[in-house]
Formats: structure tokens, sequence, C-alpha cells
């Protein structure tokens, strides 16, 4: 394949409805894996946690995505990009598995492009602005630390399907963590201006961290790295300040429609659209 | 019977040579993605791919190259199969994908972390990964992410050349 052809032999190549760039109607991503819900397994429950967790994943990547041309380095943009990608394909398999679940058969973006906020099942704590560089980094420390330590116990679960997802997400999520820590240590053993902001941060974070152990209690795992982490920043562990209200149980912050408003707006304009 | 078998190892042969999109120096067998392939009795072949990571957009394009070929080499029903279990290891990548990464001046992945809980590190005394160049260990981590998710970005201090570096996952 020669460099100046290269869109043309793709797009010969893949006559088929085969897609690997943007759009709608991807192939199923769970394509010929079996779907059988085991017994014992509530459909009902799987397909609810399925989605959750695909809503965690799928937010945080919109909100990831938008460092893209906005990041303080190239390097740091692409790495951004890439955990957002990550998070982006275990949503596509959750999406996926809670359509098998809870017998309505929608695919993925039915999920992702065709609910609205109070549909949506994350944690405020995505949703959030994306703020500066240092914000960032601390929503992305906690929110890979608790997901990680979520998932390794998912690793047990008794569907077949959302146990693989966790186990392949669990390696993902380790790679996300350490890039978070590293900047996080980086930034807050660094200058005046960098600490000052990570500490701000870290403020700003605090009164989400409650919603996160309610959802799901890995708290003492969350609380462990997040000191260790602090530590070797020369940082304070944040303080829980509980706020009323939770993502959980479809209650958002004003940010999560705008955020909706831009992911989902060709896809709602134009069916069935591809580009 | 016989024909079944000699029929699957052929197909098998033809899956096993497809290039992977993004490392197009490696097979789809070099980096361990082909889990599978049987010829059925009905003259199906089905062929089994897993994903490296979750959201590897090249995912579809394998999945498409892959039957194509298989069509190409006369088989007309060719099914392929997602397999999520057991999870991608960069410890699939075999001996003859690794030494073709060295050649392309990729680094190579170190043994994956085995089981249990990932440790977090954070000591800036990670293992170096040698220049796959000039074989250096004076190296450096320029980023922990690349152009795809599965390769990482390295510096060598002896030849000055930057390199890509296929992570342990
Ligand atoms: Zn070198």
């Amino acid at each position: 394949m020669s460099d100046d052809h290269v869109y043309l032999t793709l797009a010969e190549g893949h006559e088929d409805d085969t897609r690997w760039a943007y759009g709608t109607g991807f192939e199923d991503p769970l394509h010929g894996v079996d779907t059988t819900v085991p017994e014992g397994v509530d459909a009902a429950e799987l397909a609810a946690d399925c989605v959750a967790l695909a809503d965690d994943a799928l937010i945080s990547a919109q909100r990831l995505a938008e460092w893209v041309t906005r990041a303080p380095e190239l390097e740091e943009e692409v790495a951004l990009a890439n955990i957002g990608l990550d998070l982006l394909g275990q949503a596509r398999l959750l999406y996926t598995r809670a359509g098998q679940a809870d017998g309505t058969g929608r695919d993925e973006d039915a999920y992702a492009y065709l609910r609205d906020a109070a549909d949506f099942r994350n944690v405020v704590l995505a949703e959030l602005p994306r703020g500066d560089f240092a914000f960032a980094v601390v929503r992305l420390l906690v929110l890979s630390t608790w997901r990680l330590a979520h998932f390794q116990r998912l690793v047990d679960h008794p569907d077949p399907v959302l146990a693989a997802v966790a186990a392949k997400g669990v390696k993902e999520l380790a790679y996300h963590r350490q890039y978070a820590a590293d900047w996080a240590v980086r930034l807050g053993d660094g200058t005046e201006e960098s600490h000052r902001r990570m500490r701000a941060a870290l403020d700003e974070v605090a009164p989400y961290l409650g919603e996160l152990h309610t959802a799901y209690d890995v708290r003492d795992e969350v609380a462990d790295v997040l000191r260790q982490v602090t530590d070797a920043a020369g940082l304070a562990m944040p303080v829980y300040r509980p706020l009323p209200g939770s993502g959980r149980a479809g209650e958002h912050t004003e940010h999560l429609a705008p955020l909706l408003t831009e992911l989902q707006g060709v896809a709602r304009a134009y069916p069935g659209a591809t580009w | 019977m016989v024909t079944a078998l000699l029929d699957t190892a052929r197909a098998r042969r033809v899956a096993e040579r497809v290039p992977d999109p993004e490392l197009p120096m490696l097979t789809l067998a070099d980096l361990g993605v082909l889990r599978g392939v049987e010829v059925g009795a009905d003259g199906t072949v089905v062929a089994s791919l897993t994903p490296t990571y979750s959201g590897c957009p090249a995912m579809a394009e394998m999945r498409a190259d892959v039957a194509a070929r298989l069509r190409e080499a006369g088989y007309e029903r060719v099914e392929i199969r997602t397999v999520l279990d057991p999870p991608w290891t960069s410890d699939w990548i075999t001996e003859s994908g690794r030494r073709k990464l060295t050649e392309h001046g990729i680094a190579p992945p170190g043994p994956a972390p085995r089981g249990g809980p990932v440790p977090l590190v954070l000591s800036p005394t990670r293992p170096a990964v040698p220049c796959p160049r000039c074989g250096s260990a004076d190296t450096e981590e320029t980023s922990r992410f690349a152009a795809t998710s599965c390769k990482a970005l390295w510096r060598c201090r002896a030849c000055r050349e930057p390199f890509e570096y296929v992570k342990e996952i």
C-alpha cells in the first residue's frame, strides 16, 4: 500500500459495512461472542451495572478528548486522547452487553447518542467541566484508581462477558492511573504555581468522592493510593465534604447536557449517518 | 477428515499472514491476536481474533482484512469471532515478532506483569528499555503513550535517536 493512495486503498478494501473511522452503525464490538446471560445472574441488574460503568467511561472519554489541541504539550495531548480511546472501547463493549442483557437489543449507538441527560448514570465527577491540566490530572487519578479497584473485583463476576471486559480493562486502567500519578507528583512537587493548582484541584474533587464510595465500596483501596500519591507530591489528602444528589440516580449538574449536545448532535440531526 | 485437517492448516496459513494494520511489520500471528482458525464440515472458516486494547480502532480493520484474505483464498463462508477471554497480553508477541520489531527500530515489550493487583510505581527507578538501534541502556521515557495505545515514546541518550516501545500489558 503506497502512502499516496492510503485513503483510496482503504475505501476500496472496505466496501462492505465494516468501517474503522467515525460515525454511527459500527460493527458490534461483541460480534461472535457468546451472549447468553448465565443462570443465576439478574439480567436487569447486569444491564444497569453495565450502563453505569459505560456512562462513566463515555463521559470521561469525552472530557479527555476536549484536551486535543489544548494540552500543554503534544505528548500529553496524545496520552489523554489514548486514555480516552481505551475508555471509549470499554464503553462500547459495556453498552453492547447492556443491550443484550436488558432484552431491548439496543446497540451502543442507542445508549450513547439517543438518551437524554437524566437517563445517564455516570458519577458527577466525570461530567464536571474540563478545568485546567491540574484538575484533569487529579480527576483522572481519582477516577482511574476507583475504576481499577472496582474492575479488579469484577474480574470474578458471574457474567463471563462483564468479567472479560473487566480483566482487559484492569490492564489499561493501571496505565491510566500510573500516568495521572506521575503527573500528580511532578506538579505537586514542582513550582509554587503548579503546587497551588494541584491543591485547588484536590479541593475541587473532594465533594465528589462521597458519591464514588456509595457506588462501589472500594474506599480503602482508593484512599491508600491517594495517600501514596499525595505523600510523594507533598500535598494533603482531600477531605470529604459530601454533596447531595447522585449521578447514579440520574441527578446531574448543569454541565452534562451541553456535553451531550456536542457528543450527540450529529448522530441526532442525521440518524444513521456515517462520517 | 484428512481433507478437513489440510484445509484447516491452509486456512490458518492464510489468516496468519495478514499484516497488523498498525504494526505492519508484524503479522496477526506475530502479534498474538489470531486465536484460532477452524474449517467446519460445511466449509465455513471460523477465525477468532482478540483485541489488543478495548478501544483498538484497528480491530474492525483486522476483521475485514482476515475475511477478505480468506475469501480471496477461495473460502466462501467466513466467520470472524471476537474472543475477549483470556485478554491479550504482550507476552503473546512471538519471538519472530519481537525480532521484526527490533529490526524496525521499535523496542519489544519485556515480560508482562503477572495477575494480582497492578502496583503503582512512584519512584523514578523504573527499568530502562534498551535502545533498539544501538542497544544502549542509557535511555529515558519521553511519553507513556505514543501514536497508538500499545506503544510508549522513548529516547536514547547514547545514539540520540527517539524510538517507540511496545508496552508490557
Ligand atoms: Zn541508541
